[in-house]
């Protein structure tokens, strides 16, 4: 019970899923923008149904790619989400079949790309992306350490919002704990309006004393 | 040993048994690449690459000798020995290649422990070390790792039981900071990736836990249907040090993992075989 309290008060502080995923997409954008790249995409393992399903994404199309799903084994993410292994690829036009289906579905064939798994202390929880750096310039281990700073903000960020998913998900259809967390959530608004003086919280408490 | 001798008691050497460790050659005054690996063709050398499968004749790869598939259901675990699925991603196929640019004439064996999806990976991969090591290959490549706890004393009992049956186990090493097997062990060769050209520039690295730097930026790999990628990553410095391993054991096939990391260290880069 005590779990699901914190769950319940989490829940309601620790923000909503637009601003978790707000947090994924900036650092999809900056990855890009750091890399001179054409696109970038965070993608998260769905375990349930063995699916990788994009979370976010920077290029001209990303609005359109998120939620789209693809099974975890296929193309060049799902090997470096099995395999633990960055990867990066100069030119997959040299590879008739390198998942170009899953690319093609999603609207974009990229020359090059690098991948690397999002590990968060034992999980492998998805893979970001990072298509079309200028072709002019090689890839160096330099640009290798960035990627995986990269990966580690990125599999960190993916660990907040699935947490923030099963909070969410442990208070559907227990009121008691839903409404625990909507007070939260109450409390920690005003408190960012910084509307909430100590005055305001006592009378809340004594009320909330004589209602139970 | 003879077959009739009793094996020495692993605590002790008795006085009358040290003729029965002699060993079988004089090495030189000094290990050279040329008495290392001088002329070695990787022949009589069995090299198993854990991966994706491995695309039979591929320009760059030439004859697979077998393809072995694991798989488990449920508590099943099913070793298709006469897999005709080829490589489901590319990244076996690449990992052969690399080796037999090195050690054209070596025996090369693809099991297939990835392409089936996340869920149960770490389990198949076990069971794809466990049996390779059972089939007494003379090295094993492992350009992949598992990040699951619960495996990792498994992988532990099975990269040591490789190490005392005369398996070198070579793995990739990480570049992130979580923790990974079996890279980790020192009963296996670890790998990460240095910038330079030359497939044989190698470099031993006196701060482990990652043993060895190979060759692994801009590599030109065999991949899929024939094609060729230019790829970086640890997972094709790790064949580069597989390959090389197999030249040694290909003259000289006596070597423990022991005494081969040895010849190996003595023959870096960094330590006096780059002259």
């Amino acid at each position: 019970m005590t779990s699901d309290l914190h769950a319940a008060v989490a829940a309601g502080v620790l923000g909503t899923e637009e601003s978790h995923r707000a947090l994924l997409q900036s650092i999809v954008s900056v990855a890009r923008a750091i890399f001179k790249a054409k696109a970038s995409s965070i993608l998260l393992l769905d375990e349930e149904t063995d699916e990788l399903v994009f979370e976010a994404a920077a290029d001209e199309a990303s609005e359109s790619l998120i939620g789209r799903r693809f099974p975890s084994s296929a193309g060049i993410a799902g090997f470096v989400l099995v395999s633990r292994q960055p990867l990066v690829i100069e030119d997959v036009l040299t590879d008739p079949r390198f998942s170009r289906e899953t690319a093609e579905s999603t609207g974009f064939v990229p020359r090059g790309l690098m991948a690397v798994p999002l590990l968060h202390e034992e999980r492998a929880l998805g893979v970001l992306e990072v298509l079309d750096r200028p072709q002019d310039s090689r890839f160096t281990l330099a640009e290798m350490e960035l990627l995986g700073l990269f990966a580690n903000q990125a599999a960190i960020a993916l660990d907040l919002l699935l947490r923030a998913r099963r909070a969410e998900s442990s208070l559907a259809g227990q009121g008691d704990l839903a409404v625990v967390a909507r007070v939260a959530a109450k409390l920690e608004q005003r408190r960012e309006e910084e509307e909430l003086s100590p005055d305001i919280a006592l009378r809340l408490l004594t009320e909330l004393e004589k209602l139970l | 040993m003879s077959a009739q001798e009793e094996p020495l008691p692993a605590w002790s050497l008795p006085a009358e048994a040290v003729d029965r460790i002699e060993l079988p050659e004089v090495w030189p005054g000094e290990i050279t690449r040329e008495w290392a690996w001088g002329a070695a063709t990787g022949a009589g050398v069995r090299v198993c690459v854990l991966d994706s499968g491995i695309e039979a004749g591929h320009a760059l790869v030439g004859e697979v000798q077998q393809s072995v598939a694991i798989a488990i259901e449920g508590e099943n675990v099913t070793v298709d020995e006469q897999d005709t699925a080829g490589d489901l991603c590319g990244h076996g196929t690449a990992c052969g290649g690399v080796i037999r640019s090195l050690a054209p004439e070596c025996e090369l064996t693809s099991v297939r422990v990835l392409g089936a999806g996340y869920t149960g990976s770490g389990a198949v991969l076990l069971e794809g070390l466990r049996w390779a090591i059972e089939q007494g290959f003379d090295v094993i490549n492992m350009s992949l790792s598992t990040t699951k706890q619960k495996f990792a004393g498994l992988l532990h009992e099975l990269a040591d039981s490789a190490y005392f049956r005369r398996t070198m186990l070579v793995a990739s090493a990480h570049n992130m900071p979580v923790e990974s097997y079996p890279w980790r062990f020192s009963s296996v060769i670890s790998v990460g990736s240095h910038e330079q050209k030359d497939p044989f520039a190698y470099f031993y690295n006196p701060n482990p836990p990652v043993e060895f730097f190979a060759r692994g930026v801009d590599v030109e790999v065999a991949w899929l249907g024939g094609g060729r990628l230019v790829c970086t990553g640890n997972s094709f410095a790790t064949p580069h040090m597989a390959g090389i391993a197999a030249l040694v054991l290909s003259n000289h096939p006596e070597l423990t993992p022991f005494q081969l990391k040895s010849v190996l260290y003595l023959c870096a880069t960094n330590v006096g075989g780059g002259a």
